[in-house]
């Protein structure tokens, strides 16, 4: 079976660590890439018979027009978007391909809701603070214990990864539907969703008169640590090594390939698990049905054209809160529906395959003197 | 008691019902993975089939809607055979982007076909076709044999798959692409070939499932009423290990699952909590892969990338 030696996206990993070919040239490429997928929507705006300028002004007034969009939309978005992004960025790093963020970002928010109904409402500022940090950290516990069924399943039962994470966002999410109509249900009993946070719950506000709050520090300290860490750290440099080839890791006979996987896959579980809670105390203050409008997908698109780099996550995740912002915007005062930047993240997700495909082609062909 | 027995016919009716999309599409994608490819990209393929479905027959009827929803079914897994097969790029980011892609597309055309308040459709649907003598069965008559033709295109479709994987030329081919390519290369299969046509066929059944949710159970199209079928036809392959009329089976173990709710509303069971149900299908089949019979049914070569066939 395919899950414990072949690593599906080792040559991603391999060109994301191996080609330092500078921030510049990343920025030219992604910003072609996002070129051709912003005139693939314009061409899909044309076929519909939607105003494209009209569109297109309005996803950008949506996503930068003002004060409010740029912080309350565009950055509020991307914070979940930037943390999950880090989770699969790690995980593909390590060779491991995670399609369960969203099922790890899920048991982050209901594990997180699940101890505010427990602490209840702090008497004083320091009690909430803790409490807020011990919600926070039960969410990244959550999210790391998650992803470590799937990697238990996949280090001692060889199963592959991809399959069980999918059954796993699966379970999350019936578990958050039973949670909002049992145990964790509103006091009232009507609708299904847990009871709102209290205010010293929630996440502090980072700029007043905005919703913008402290979790867009979080992501980007947790993005450049992670970037160091992979960088410098012997740990980082392990990672990479399974990830780039688990079997010359192995063989060296220095890198323990069953622990650096495990360690990976929760590190990724944990991150997911933290967007969830971070959203829970930050944004939506409740627990209910499609509590995620599948952040933990769009993780996958924000990582791959990141180039799997934990700062270049921040920079796709501004950009695809950008795009989701923007896209409430162009369907209220164009009514173009929302649901087409799907169409745009599908397209950058495939050209960064195929570019990544066409490139190792290429070398393969060079190499061989053909 | 015969308030008891109704409501048991009706459950499995139910289950039937729920499991003949999810048969379907599973079905195909078994033979897909059958030949080293699994294509999480299923999900587009059923959701395209249902918009398909929902224009072809508007205009022409349910018959051109059910060929519609195959077609369109097998436009998307065209796109995904393109970047896998051809450009072998990874299965499941491409799956993921293919996903994205269909729900981005359907939900767009749908606006712009259908106008943006969704105007109710009436899309002509097709009824059941009780079988004489067999349907008035108790129990499970109804369930069985009051069905719409798609359902008994189940019925002569899995046999036939199975007999073909496991004793035809053909299939024996395509598991050894799905086992062991380079062993195929060397016996004269061509993979790519193989594995083009095993996806294309994943995506005219999955495009089959997607017009049945809208021809025989829901009459309209919704944006986004795949809701994951993809992926769970995609755990009914695992828990059918790989094996056609496993695969039958699993999907109407899952479809029961999904048809509990309205079995528990109609019983009077308001306080069981049947979400811990609709989980319990999820469990068995990750219970199924961790054990050594699940590991052994799966093709060795699954979700390979690279394969020598030049």
């Amino acid at each position: 079976m395919l899950s414990a030696s072949a690593t599906p996206v080792d040559q991603m990993a391999v060109t994301a660590s191996s080609r330092h070919s500078g921030v510049g040239a990343w920025v030219l490429r992604t910003g072609a890439l996002a070129a051709i997928a912003l005139s693939v929507l314009v061409l899909l705006l044309l076929a519909t018979g939607h105003d494209a300028s009209a569109a297109l002004s309005a996803l950008a007034r949506g996503a930068f027009g003002s004060w409010y969009a740029i912080t309350s939309a565009t950055l509020v978005r991307a914070v979940p978007l930037a943390l999950a992004g880090l989770a699969v960025a790690i995980a593909f790093r390590a060779g491991i391909l995670n399609v369960g963020a969203e099922g790890q970002l899920l048991m982050g928010a209901a594990i997180g809701a699940a101890v505010a109904a427990i602490v209840g409402s702090p008497s004083s500022t320091p009690a909430a603070a803790l409490a807020i940090v011990v919600i926070l950290l039960a969410g990244a516990l959550a999210g790391g214990a998650w992803a470590a069924i799937a990697a238990v399943l996949r280090q001692r039962y060889g199963v592959l990864e991809v399959i069980s994470t999918i059954m796993l966002n699966f379970l999350a999410q019936y578990l958050i539907g039973w949670l909002v109509r049992g145990p964790l249900q509103e006091p009232a009993r009507i609708n299904p969703q847990s009871a709102s946070l209290p205010d010293a719950l929630h996440l502090p506000v980072l700029l007043e008169g905005t919703r913008l709050h402290m979790g867009l520090l979080l992501a980007i300290a947790l993005a450049v640590g992670a970037w160091w860490w992979l960088k410098e750290t012997a740990g980082g440099f392990r990672l990479r090594a399974v990830g780039s080839n688990a079997w010359a890791a192995a063989t060296s006979g220095q890198i323990r390939v069953t622990r650096t996987v495990m360690g990976a896959f929760i590190l990724s579980g944990a991150l997911a698990g933290l967007a969830g809670s971070v959203e829970y105390t930050g944004v939506t203050y409740a627990l209910y049905d499609n509590f995620s409008p599948g952040y933990g997908f769009t993780a996958i698109a924000v990582a791959l054209l990141a180039r799997l780099h934990p700062l270049g996550v921040l920079a796709t995740a501004l950009l695809f809160g950008a795009l989701e912002a923007g896209a409430n915007a162009m369907q209220r005062d164009a009514g173009v529906p929302s649901v087409v930047v799907s169409v745009v993240e599908a397209t950058l997700i495939l050209l960064v395959v195929s570019a990544e495909r066409w490139r190792s082609r290429v070398v393969a062909r060079a190499e061989s003197g053909t | 008691m015969s308030n008891g027995l109704d409501s048991a016919a009706g459950f499995l009716e139910a289950s039937v019902r729920t499991a003949t999309p999810l048969a379907l599409a599973a079905l195909g994608e078994c033979i897909s993975e059958r030949a080293g490819v699994i294509n999480i990209g299923l999900e587009g393929s059923i959701i395209a089939g249902a918009l398909g479905a929902t224009v072809a027959a508007g205009v022409a009827g349910a018959g051109a809607g059910f060929a519609a929803g195959a077609a369109a079914g097998v436009a998307v897994a065209m796109l995904f055979a393109l970047f896998t097969v051809w450009l072998r790029a990874d299965q499941i980011i491409t799956g993921t982007a293919i996903t994205l892609l269909s729900f981005g597309l359907t939900g767009t055309l749908y606006t712009t076909l259908y106008g943006s308040a969704g105007v109710a459709l009436s899309i002509p649907t097709v009824g059941v076709v009780p079988i004489p003598a067999l349907s008035s069965i108790p129990l499970i008559g109804q369930a069985l044999f009051a069905q719409p033709l798609i359902t008994y295109l189940l019925y002569v479709a899995v046999p036939l798959c199975a007999w073909w994987l496991m004793r035809t030329q053909a299939g024996l081919a395509l598991r050894a692409v799905g086992e062991y390519p380079e062993a195929a290369v060397a016996a004269g299969v061509k993979p790519r070939r193989v594995q083009l046509a095993a996806v294309l066929f994943a995506g005219a059944m999955a495009g089959l499932a997607g017009a049945t949710l809208v021809l025989a159970q829901a009459g309209t199209f919704v944006e986004g009423m795949s809701a994951g079928r993809g992926f769970i036809a995609i755990a009914i392959v695992v828990l059918g290990r790989w094996k056609p009329l496993g695969v039958a089976a699993a999907a109407l173990l899952f479809g029961g699952a999904n048809s509990l709710q309205s079995l528990f509303q109609a019983m009077g069971w308001r306080d069981i909590p049947y979400q811990l149900f609709l989980a319990v299908p999820y469990l068995l089949t990750l219970l199924v892969l961790a054990g050594a019979s699940g590991r052994a049914a799966a093709p060795a070569a699954l979700g390979r990338r690279e394969i020598t066939d030049r």
